[in-house]
């Protein structure tokens, strides 16, 4: 039992071979917060959040790359450790626009600092993932208030040349999370840091746009960034305060059946995130379809009511008399004609509940086999 | 798939064929581009320089439609060089004797002269694939799509168990289904010749079951007609009603001067489905439905894994699920079906389906299970076949090359396969709602090589008319380095230059697959 054990806050946690201590931690529920670590992939330490304090160690320690260490003794929220982060926190809120009201933050509670950026909320160019922001979150957990910080001046443009990602230079932390899900989770090697020094910037080849680049708009970069520098390019940034629903579940392209978290406001999809990192078949990734392809279902164009032939032309029909029209004529074509002269097409898309009520039909009412699908096309 | 997908990151080896898995099933893709970053050897066989290409170690170029001829070409070498699982040969598979016989004539000469590959290359993915540990074989459309793609499934079977890498981790023959419920729809019996779970209608034991469960007598015992057939007796006139449900069979199948004329023939055709779609149009009787987002139920995915699907959102206007439209029907039509919800017909289904019998929505609330699972104590089966096959011992195939039931000639210089790109989906009625979508892949094009579009003195952008014997469209040319010499890719989404009015309706004998692959085409500039 004492083989493997290493103490954090008190708590003497087992841990893996070669587990980090951020990995150790989490596995057991105790919070270090981070903003560059990214679950599966390599990691960057370029954000020094997670720094914790070990016992006889002369300086704090990055625990997303320390491995824990048998007898190790750790401290996560010691005073020298929340004073580090603080700084650390105040550092990036002042190297961009981090204009969401964290930075002027004197409130005592959540409910007034709300209050107070509802008030700003009119302005135009409030953080458009404001609520949703992990760096914000930290700033107000570690109550670190930067109004008098002068922001450091953003040299690169917002890039909208693409339908899908807005990328905003000026509030990107350079933390590099987008980076890794790009080139370590979805290998699309379509981004890379570029420049040096204070000109560093997340770059595509040849700082080229993502519409010109290898991108393929997968998302995976926009899930993984922290803050808002890679937001959506979507009505959700409007509706922030609307009561949003989170629905699970799977994709209804392809057949890898990807989980995914559908946010839903006043009947309608606004955005879709994939689910759980621990889940499969997708851990958490999704594709261009599956992330951004939506907008079928609230379609004007959508079917809203049946319609019948008549004298040659479509025109709109009740349920009952459409249902007792086919019902009468499939009827009188299976006596006349016998069951096999009707066919049935079911479908891919459709569900399994439906797929089997199709082929019962086909059977048990119709009384033939004709049924099929077109899964060989 | 044998295996899950999951496991594609842990084969020593990954040989993918016939697949654009970049584009059709991006998220998989991942896991196989994830697997070469961590040093797993990569082999493309396809004849398209498809994108995961430049992922790979190497890609060969076959001919298109000669599969049969490399496979068994990698056999040869294979049991030429005595890298063969004799083992698993033994105790696993039969009738290996007529498979040795069969590739002896195989050398990798005759195979360069009919599929283009170079020996050396060849010999060099034959024994990377024998020596691996665990090696795993993804294929697609682009392996099925052919008069011969039974066989060439077949083949690729015989591969994977002469090296013995089925039923393994990491191994495995897969399978990657196109739309999102493809399993399902043939789990559940979506399918001519069997009920759920591949029980054949033939057999008077599962009809008696059906029969019991429903309550019914005298269900129908001869298999019924496979889409491509419904579309031949209707042109001839034998079938008279059409029932179609969320199918756009007017871009979707093949040679659709054919379908179309078809379609026209029918005394009666209803389509069920949540757009107006080209088939919806000539339709007598339309019915609006629900879109997944509207509906609970569960989709099957292509590693067979039952996995749950949420409404999110109410449907339109007055649309109602699929299963509620032909419930009323059936009602209408003297035969009583009704359920409460979703939930309870999958009670039903888990009651007559052996693989799905263990099955219940409470079980897969978070995460789905891996069909078989015959009782509620079994966890899934993730991996296929590692003890047994489902016949018992596995069996070679001994199956020789037969050539694509069209070749280019002299009128119609070109070949052409079909496909899909990664930003639409099948005949497009879903993606083309979403502007972006449409913004990245805005239109139809054909995909040629450098060298041909300069023999022609044409460039990207130029449009053309593409005709076979069967149909005429036309489109923008867009030269690429994926295409390679003599042979064309048209995406088949875009119903404005439908590529299917090109495509040849020859169907394989067993799978009834139309050939979309390869057919003859010529291009003239207009
Ligand atoms: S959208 Fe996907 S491909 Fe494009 S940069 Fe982000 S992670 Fe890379
Ligand atoms: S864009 Fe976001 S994820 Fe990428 S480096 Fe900047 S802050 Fe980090
Ligand atoms: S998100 Fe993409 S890869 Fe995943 S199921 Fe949907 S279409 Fe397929």
């Amino acid at each position: 039992m004492d083989q493997d054990t290493i103490i954090i806050n008190g708590n003497h946690l087992v841990f893996r071979s070669g587990e980090t201590i951020l990995e150790t931690a989490r596995r057991n529920h105790i919070d270090i917060p981070t903003l560059c670590h990214l679950k599966n992939a390599i990691p960057t330490h370029t954000c020094k959040i997670c720094q914790v304090e070990v016992m006889g160690e002369p300086a704090l320690v990055e625990s997303c790359a320390a491995k824990a260490k048998q007898g190790m003794t750790i401290l996560t929220d010691s005073p020298k450790v929340i004073e580090a982060r603080k700084e650390v926190i105040k550092g990036l809120l002042a190297s961009g626009y981090h204009n969401c009201a964290a930075r002027e933050m004197d409130a005592k509670d959540w409910t007034s600092f709300q209050l107070t950026v509802l008030k700003n909320d009119g302005k135009e160019d409030l953080c458009p993932v404001w609520g949703d922001c992990e760096l914000q979150d930290l700033a107000y957990r570690y109550q670190v208030k930067t109004r008098h910080t002068p922001s450091k001046e953003c040299r690169y443009d917002t890039e909208r040349a693409n339908p899908f990602i807005i990328r905003d230079f000026s509030r990107c932390i350079l933390c590099g999370r987008c980076v890794k899900a790009c080139r370590e989770i979805q290998v699309n090697n379509a981004i890379e840091f570029g420049y040096a020094g204070d000109d560093l910037k997340i770059i595509a080849k040849n700082d080229a746009t993502l519409k010109d680049s290898d991108c393929v708009f997968c998302g995976e970069c926009l899930q993984a960034c922290p803050v808002g520098a890679l937001v959506p390019d979507k009505a959700f940034r409007d509706h922030r305060f609307k009561d949003t629903r989170k629905i699970r579940t799977t994709c209804s392209f392809c057949g890898v059946g990807c989980q995914m978290d559908v946010f839903v406001q006043d009947n309608k999809i606004v955005k879709i995130d994939g689910a759980d990192t621990d889940l499969p078949p997708n851990h958490a990734s999704l594709c261009v379809k599956g992330r951004f392809g939506y907008e079928f279902v609230a379609s004007p164009e959508r079917l809203t009511r049946p319609l019948i032939k008549k004298d040659g032309k479509q025109v709109e029909a009740s349920w009952e008399e459409a249902l007792d029209l086919v019902a009468q004529k499939l009827s009188a074509i299976k006596s006349e004609s016998g069951p096999d002269s009707i066919g049935v097409m079911t479908s891919a898309r459709i569900t399994n509940e439906d797929n089997y009520i199709a082929q019962k039909f086909t059977r048990a009412v119709l009384k033939t086999n004709n049924i099929d699908h077109c899964a060989r096309l | 798939m044998t295996n899950t997908i999951a496991d594609i990151e842990t084969s020593d080896l990954i040989l993918v064929t016939g697949s654009n898995t970049t584009e059709n099933h991006p998220v998989l893709s991942s896991f196989v581009k994830r697997a070469t970053l961590k040093g797993k050897k990569l082999y493309i066989i396809d004849p398209r320089k498809i994108k995961l290409t430049e992922y790979a170690d190497k890609w060969l170029r076959p001919l298109p439609g000669t599969d049969i001829a490399w496979i068994n070409g990698l056999m040869h070498i294979i049991i030429k060089e005595g890298l063969q699982n004799t083992a698993f040969i033994k105790d696993r598979t039969e009738n290996f004797e007529a498979l040795k016989t069969l590739v002896e004539t195989y050398t990798p000469e005759h195979v360069e002269a009919v599929t283009g590959i170079k020996t050396g290359d060849l010999v060099e993915v034959a024994r990377a694939f024998a020596k691996a540990p665990a090696a795993s074989i993804l294929y697609c459309m682009g392996i099925t799509q052919h008069t011969c793609g039974t066989d060439n499934v077949k083949s690729l079977a015989n591969l994977s168990m002469l090296c013995g890498h089925l039923g393994k981790p990491g191994g495995g023959v897969n399978p990657l289904r196109g739309q999102n419920n493809v399993q399902g729809a043939c789990d559940m019996g979506g399918l001519p010749n069997v009920f759920t779970a591949y029980q054949p209608v033939g057999n008077d034991e599962a009809r008696n079951t059906y029969e019991k469960a429903w309550s019914v007598t005298g269900l129908p015992k001869n298999p019924g007609l496979v889409v491509t057939e419904m579309v031949q007796r209707a042109h001839e006139g034998s079938l008279k009603a059409l029932f179609i449900i969320g199918e756009n069979p007017m871009v979707s199948d093949p040679d659709l001067n054919h379908a179309r004329k078809a379609f026209q023939r029918l005394d009666f055709l209803v389509v069920q489905d949540i757009f107006h779609t080209e088939t919806a149009q000539m339709a007598d009787v339309v019915l609006p439905a629900f879109c997944f987002a509207e509906k609970d139920g569960t989709f099957t995915n292509t590693e067979r894994r039952v996995q749950r699907v949420r409404k999110a959102v109410e449907a339109p206007g007055e649309a109602r699920e699929d299963w509620r439209i032909l419930c009323d029907m059936a009602g209408r039509m003297g035969y009583e079906m009704s359920y409460a919800s979703s939930r309870d017909i999958f009670k039903e289904i888990a009651a007559v389906t052996p693989s799905y019998r263990g099955i219940t929505w409470e079980r897969i609330d978070k995460v789905g299970i891996h069909w078989p699972c015959p009782t509620e104590a079994h966890e899934g089966t993730p991996i296929l076949h590692t003890t047994q096959f489902t016949r018992g011992k596995g069996l070679f195939h001994a199956l020789a090359h037969t050539p694509p039931a069209e070749l280019p000639d002299r009128d119609y210089p070109f070949i052409l396969t079909t496909g899909r790109v990664l930003y639409h989906y099948h005949t497009g009625t879903m993606t083309m709602k979403t502007q972006g979508l449409n913004v990245l892949s805005p239109e139809c094009f054909v995909e040629i090589s450098e060298s041909d579009a300069t023999k022609m003195a044409l460039d990207t952008g130029a449009m053309v008319a593409v005709s076979s014997r069967r149909g005429k469209i036309t489109a923008k040319l867009k030269v690429s380095s994926k295409a390679v010499e003599g042979t064309v890719f048209i995406p088949f989404h875009f119903a404005e230059a439908a590529a299917n009015e090109l495509t040849n309706a020859k169907l394989d004998p067993t799978a009834k697959i139309p050939e979309f692959k390869v057919c003859a085409i010529k291009i003239e500039a207009v």
